[in-house]
């Protein structure tokens, strides 16, 4: 007989993986990525695929650079990189989209140390990055379905500007609308938002408080139309599903994931009513990725039995 | 506190044996029997090498109050006494006695004469028995209440969350006269306000067969659990039947609550009928390298190895071989090892199963946050033990997990995290010692 492992128990581990996880979002995610192709056209696909293969890449190599251990296989680079892409606008030169995702997984992710090191999430960040260093091509947004990439405002801006032509919410819902490549088609992102929530890999709490405190702060703001405007425009349904839920990045506890709701739909709202930008899901997020190991520490559980 | 959860986890069940009658196996030629398989001072050593010994006659008697005599579980000779390394890595002594193979009961058996409180318990210690789902705590002990406190309820374990172990759900379904009666001698000597007997729902004939025993008892409730690991765990049995919380370093009777195993009770009962004190065992034999898997009734001290060859032997070779269940059992070095009064299963896994899936960082998901059945914080434990930070250790109370494994089976990032609790639990406790000794040296010399 060949010799018995030893190990301490327990002997037996739950089928949950790692790649498994990102797996069931980039599933998620395909509704939105394929919505994105429908409404604007092929190039959709090829930022998408820039995006995924630098954020791949980077990591491979940086992982290799450094000297650590590869884990490319964990998909999470993968995950960083297709959450970049759904970020950005169609007309975005794609050099520019490929330096988004080298400076999300090595500058955001690992040089803080990788997988669940990281405080703050790589697409948002990079997303910001992005915003402030290629302003101009950041804000070019291409009307839906035009082949020759004519130039639209986003609702948001249209808001903000008032008087402007709004996008009916029927195609709000559907996202023939002008935004980013994933984030205009609240439909599939719901699809995709639900399938999570159903695998059991994100909780309901943190999209339900983000997006109920947007739609209470709009409904006081400015009525009723105006809050559903408000909650279909933007990157909100995106970020509240996919970014907002990040596990390295927000909080872990039910009540920390309320706090982080809630604290992102008020500085959202804050931004989008009274800012100089159209637009505050990614500000709102990073913000409170930054306080998130504060508000874990105010949600730790109480010890069943423990005494003071 | 009714909102209160204790999560856990769902494993799977994998009782392949539920249906499976225990069989007696053949004696083995000889057993070997431990002074320390039960929590407390080991057994003192009764016979010499070279007596002759039959079955149920003492060979060891309690070393303490906090301790339990050992019986004699073959008729044969005592050949040597051997050290030896148990599970849980202490040293102890084991009585080997060579099998003469006629298996003879020891003449001078008869029943206990019980006719109070007092006698009932001198039976139940003069029975060996301990507590038999794996704890292995004197039940006398336990049952030995002092005067004035009063016993609220006694929960009779019959969860048997752990995967594949149906040796209790054998005991509600063969031997159910002997639960019986010993639960009418826990109502009449013990006289608790009630018992409460708690079956994890995935055991339905148990639960039928203990609803129609228990029909006429007024004091006896059957309570159904949702199968959820570590449902038998004692603190989490204690809350799903009392809704009571049993608080950090007190005893369940602190709270009014005794808790013994189902076959503890129909162990005590049989030695109150008999005589007979607890030389046998009914275990589990299960595991993907086993070729038939069964419940055996074995002797106490029965090699390892006996016991895999009363099952058939070994389908490939085992790589792992686990001495209770997959959750919180030891894995064993060798097949030499004998039976202990607690062991309950004996699981042989295959190579594939036995492979320890690789470790990668945590993703912080706190998927073992959110499981813990006392809402601890496994990371924080692992993170605190690799600064030496006893003071957080000691706020996060680190003292208080059970080492049940929910954390270590749900992190999709496969951590060692159970594991790095135990030894930060040990680190506490070093440090917590070390701390007393010299306060006390400090005091002594002042």
């Amino acid at each position: 007989m060949e010799k018995l492992k030893i190990s301490s128990s327990p002997h037996i581990w739950s089928k949950k993986t790692v790649s498994g996880i990102m797996l069931d979002v980039i599933i998620a995610l395909l509704p939105a990525a394929i919505a994105s192709i429908l409404i604007f056209g092929y190039r959709s696909a090829l930022v998408i695929g820039v995006c995924v293969t630098f954020a791949v890449l980077s990591e491979f190599l940086f992982q290799k650079i450094i000297k650590t251990k590869v884990l490319v296989g964990d998909l999470s680079a993968c995950v960083t990189g297709l959450l970049l892409a759904l970020n950005l606008p169609v007309s975005i030169p794609l050099w520019q989209a490929a330096l988004g995702s080298v400076f999300a997984i090595v500058v955001v992710k690992g040089l803080f140390g990788g997988i669940g090191k990281n405080f703050a999430n790589p697409a948002i960040t990079a997303r910001i990055m992005m915003l402030i260093a290629f302003t101009g091509t950041m804000t070019a947004f291409t009307a839906p379905l035009s082949p020759d990439l004519t130039s639209t405002a986003t609702p948001l801006e249209a808001l903000k500007a008032m008087g402007t032509e709004l996008p009916s919410l029927k195609d709000m819902f559907l996202g023939i609308r002008g935004g980013s490549l994933g984030e205009t088609c609240a439909l599939a992102l719901l699809i995709g938002g639900i399938y999570l929530i159903f695998r059991g890999i994100i909780s309901w709490t943190t999209p339900v408080c983000y997006i109920g405190t947007v739609f209470v702060l709009s409904l006081i703001y400015g009525g009723m139309d105006f809050a559903l405007y408000q909650v279909l425009a933007g990157g909100l349904v995106l970020g509240a599903f996919f970014m907002a839920t990040d596990y390295s990045t927000t909080p872990t506890r039910p009540w920390g994931k309320v706090i982080f709701g809630v604290g992102c739909g008020i500085i959202t709202s804050a931004i989008r009513f009274y800012g100089s930008y159209p637009e505050g899901v990614s500000f709102s997020i990073l913000l409170m990725n930054i306080i998130t190991p504060y508000i874990d520490k105010w949600t730790r559980p109480t010890p069943i039995g423990g005494n003071k | 506190m009714a909102f209160l959860r204790m999560p856990g986890v769902k494993v799977p069940h994998r009782k392949h044996t539920s249906n499976k009658f225990p069989a007696r196996i053949t004696p083995p030629e000889e057993v070997c029997l431990l002074l320390s398989m039960h929590i407390g001072a080991p057994a003192v050593p009764a016979v010499k090498i070279g007596d002759t010994v039959k079955i149920g006659q003492l060979i060891a008697k309690e070393g303490g109050y906090v301790s339990a005599p050992v019986h004699a579980s073959v008729s044969g000779t005592v050949k040597r006494i051997d050290d030896i390394t148990t599970a849980a890595n202490q040293l102890t002594k084991g009585i080997v006695i060579q099998s003469d193979g006629l298996m003879e009961r020891y003449e001078l058996i008869e029943p206990p004469k019980v006719t109070d409180r007092e006698s009932f318990i001198q039976a139940v210690k003069n029975s060996g028995v301990v507590g038999l789902g794996g704890a292995a705590f004197p039940t006398a002990v336990k049952l030995n209440v002092k005067e004035g406190v009063t016993v609220e309820e006694i929960v009779i374990n019959g969860a048997e969350c752990e995967p594949y172990i149906t040796a209790d759900t054998r005991t509600f379904l063969d031997r159910s006269d002997d639960l019986l009666y010993g639960i009418e001698l826990l109502l009449k000597y013990i006289q608790p306000k009630k018992i409460i007997i708690g079956i994890e729902n995935n055991k339905k004939e148990a639960i039928q067969k203990a609803k129609k025993l228990f029909e006429n008892k007024k004091e006896v409730f059957v309570q159904t659990l949702p199968s959820v690991y570590p449902q038998g765990g004692e603190k989490v049995l204690i809350y799903s039947t009392t809704q009571k919380i049993v608080p950090e370093g007190k005893l369940p009777l602190d709270v009014g609550v005794i808790v013994l195993n189902a076959t503890t009770v129909a162990a005590i009962a049989e030695f109150v009928k008999t005589g007979m004190p607890l030389t046998e065992k009914c275990i589990t034999v299960d595991g993907s390298a086993v070729n038939s898997p069964a419940n055996l009734i074995v002797p106490i001290g029965t090699r390892i190895k006996d016991v895999f060859a009363a099952a058939g032997g070994f389908k490939t070779d085992p790589a792992k071989i686990i001495m209770g269940g997959p959750m919180m059992g030891h894995s064993m070095p060798d097949t030499e090892y004998p039976v202990m009064k607690g062991t309950n299963a004996l699981l042989a896994f295959d190579k594939k199963e036995a492979e320890i899936p690789e470790e990668t960082p945590c993703i912080n998901c706190g998927s073992c946050i959110q499981r813990c059945p006392l809402h601890l914080d496994p990371p924080a434990f692992g993170k605190a033990h690799m600064l030496k930070d006893t003071k957080a250790l000691e706020k996060l109370k680190v003292n208080l997990c059970m080492e049940c494994g929910v954390c270590a089976y749900v992190c999709p990032a496969k951590r060692h995290l159970v594991q790095r609790n135990r030894l930060a639990k040990n680190m506490l406790k070093e440090h917590n010692e070390k701390k007393k000794k010299e306060e006390a040296e400090k005091n002594g010399k002042a």
